[in-house]
């Protein structure tokens, strides 16, 4: 299945802003994370398709999946 | 040296230095301020006559070494939502004055004729003295002026020309350890100074210090509190991207606020985000870290410099990026770092002044992410005065009134900032009750909703809200009487050792014994007395509600409404 994956801050580093891939089906979105090299403890919010998910919530075809570490403002 | 409290007349131009009263000793900042105002600005007086007054208050701990301290407090009643009104800042103000010994400066009255004045404060007291060669100038002449004149050591707070023409869009500069400035942004307030007729107001400290009644559990108190700072991770990021960090999740979340409040996502997100923000400042040799006041670990601001690598602004925040960004459809930085320059020389606030942008562009005054019309708006508008400049420098309001726009989004006449209460939900909730009309540092619900900081909350739901903006507007009536940074309340819901010693610090300073639920219990009597002071000034529960376009226009992507009742709201004062 392809899956939008989205990177922001410091994680776009060396990996990319935003790119299509191909995942096997019942990837979840913490496999995501560690195949990216991305340390789950730097994660600070997942978003599939624009609402809050966990590492466990498994992706679809066509999903927009967006990662981001710990950032605030305000 | 006691702190006292510094008096000016500005009706006979006599100035006196109080003992500061027992029911207002254990207050700084924000609580100072508020309880002032609540105890001597009668609520139903006109917020531009003579018997308004204009009070400003370094926190308790401002002055200090305590990092992040630097915050200084202004507090009127407010002429852009006819509250009661804190607005706070960074800069060099709030440690002068603490430095000079003074708790609160309390400015009443009003000339009877047309001139205008400025303020010197020392440790020895307040010296009035008339001005003439800097008014009709903006912030920075004047900043440029009063440094020459005393030293550039001097603290600074200042008007520009939207304060002299008593904008109520007019903040109050002051000037930061670079010798830009900061704002004073929301409510008005640079109106009051206007109407005050001061110009500015000159901070010597000389070689004055703030005693510590426990230097030793201070100190210890002090490094734990830093440490919980450095090593939260949002700080780290706050000193890398900015508050601007922030358009990217926001955007993603369907909460950024788009072209006058009809979208939920702005296609340009990217070219106004922090990641792109960074690397241009990095590219052009400006600086991505940068601190508002000395002693700030955290360091959120930055230098922006222009295409040719000059200094063009400093201190952009989310708030300013988004108003003139995503809500005007303009994507470009370099455009929007030129009106975030022109509106801190001409002394608006960009949240209040972006927003009322917004709103002319649906009015149909100027077209959507004519970036250009805004700034000849801006500089030969607004800065001279015109018809239009005034309407515009008004605010949101006016020009919604002005023109007959119907989505315009104000509470309480104050500018909705860059978080859609359709799609996160529980910052609706501190919009409608904040005693100060929409400001999003009331009750920063976003750190739950969005961003997973103090726990979690659905931003699409209603469960939870109301207790989660109460707590948070409590805790931040507390936090900002401390003279701490707002930003501190990242570490402070994540970290156990913030807060207590946070609460050590102040014990230290001062030789008292507070605890935790007393903290609690200063927030809690700060907000019943700025409530109480918009009852007696004619607000009731119905002027907690957001605008009703929210509640009948779904907001893509989510197509979510407003739809929290009138009597869901009003629970928020159950305590």
């Amino acid at each position: 299945m392809q899956v939008q994956v989205k990177l922001f801050a410091f994680f776009r580093e060396n990996r990319f802003i935003k790119e299509d891939r191909e995942l096997p089906n019942g990837t979840t979105a913490g496999q995501v994370v560690d195949e990216l090299d991305i340390d789950r403890e730097e994660v600070g919010v997942l978003m599939l398709n624009s609402r809050h998910c966990k590492f466990d919530t498994v992706l679809q075809e066509g999903d927009i999946y967006a990662i981001f570490p710990v950032i605030g403002g305000g | 040296m006691a702190d006292k409290i510094f008096r000016v007349n500005m009706t006979d131009l006599s100035t006196s230095i109080e003992d500061v009263p027992a029911d207002w000793a254990g207050h700084g900042g924000r609580g100072l301020t508020s309880n002032i105002v609540a105890a001597e600005v009668p609520p139903s007086c006109h917020p531009l006559g003579p018997n308004n007054k204009l009070i400003f208050a370094p926190g308790l701990l401002s002055g200090t070494a305590a990092s992040n301290s630097g915050r200084i407090s202004a507090g009127a009643k407010s002429p852009l939502t006819g509250t009661i009104k804190e607005s706070n800042s960074g800069g060099t103000s709030a440690q002068r004055l603490a430095k000079i010994g003074c708790k609160a400066l309390i400015i009443e009255g009003q000339p009877k004729d047309d001139s205008w004045y400025s303020l010197l404060l020392t440790p020895e007291g307040v010296t009035i003295s008339k001005e003439e060669e800097l008014v009709g100038k903006g912030n920075f002449a004047v900043v440029e002026t009063v440094e020459k004149r005393f030293s550039d050591k001097i603290g600074i707070l200042s008007i520009g020309q939207g304060g002299e023409m008593l904008m109520t869009a007019a903040n109050i500069s002051v000037k930061d350890p670079d010798s830009h400035v900061r704002s004073l942004g929301r409510g008005g307030l640079g109106a009051v100074m206007g109407s005050k007729k001061i110009k500015f107001i000159a901070l010597d400290a000389q070689d004055g210090k703030v005693a510590i009644a426990d230097m030793d559990a201070f100190r210890a108190a002090n490094k734990i509190f830093t440490k919980a700072l450095v090593d939260h991770p949002v700080s780290q990021a706050l000193g890398t991207y900015g508050s601007n960090v922030l358009v990217n999740i926001i955007n993603e979340a369907g909460g950024l606020p788009t072209k006058n409040f009809s979208a939920g996502q702005f296609e340009g997100h990217e070219q106004i985000s922090g990641e792109t923000m960074h690397d241009i400042i990095v590219e052009r040799g400006g600086k991505p870290t940068h601190g508002c006041h000395a002693g700030c670990v955290i360091k959120c601001s930055q230098i922006y410099n222009d295409l040719k690598g000059n200094y063009k602004t400093s201190g952009m925040e989310y708030e300013s990026i988004w108003a003139m960004g995503a809500d005007c459809t303009v994507d470009n930085l370099d455009q929007i770092a030129e009106m975030d320059h022109i509106m801190d020389d001409i002394g608006i606030d960009t949240i209040e002044t972006a927003v009322a942008f917004g709103v002319a562009m649906e009015g149909g005054v100027l077209e959507f992410g004519d970036s250009e019309e805004m700034i000849r708006i801006l500089t030969e508008e607004i800065a001279k005065g015109t018809a239009l400049g005034r309407v515009i420098g008004n605010g949101a309001g006016s020009v919604g009134r002005t023109y007959g726009v119907t989505r315009v989004p104000v509470v309480k006449n104050q500018a909705i900032p860059a978080y859609d209460p359709r799609a996160i939900k529980g910052i609706g909730i501190t919009y409608a009750t904040s005693t100060q009309g929409a400001d999003h540092t009331m009750g920063y619900t976003i750190a739950t909703e969005i961003l997973g900081v103090g726990g979690t909350a659905d931003p699409l739901s209603k469960e939870g809200m109301v207790e989660l903006s109460r707590g948070l507007q409590i805790a931040t009536a507390a936090i900002d009487s401390t003279g701490m940074c707002l930003f501190i309340a990242f570490a402070a819901l994540d970290d156990g050792t913030c807060l207590p010693a946070l609460i050590d610090m102040l014990n230290a300073r001062f030789g008292i014994n507070l605890t935790a639920e007393d903290v609690t219990n200063l927030g809690m009597s700060i907000l019943k007395t700025e409530h109480a002071f918009n009852t007696a000034a004619g607000f009731t529960n119905l002027d907690d509600r957001l605008p009703e376009f929210f509640a009948t226009e779904p907001v893509a992507p989510h197509n979510a409404v407003w739809d929290f009742s009138g009597e869901e709201i009003d629970t928020f004062w159950n305590f």
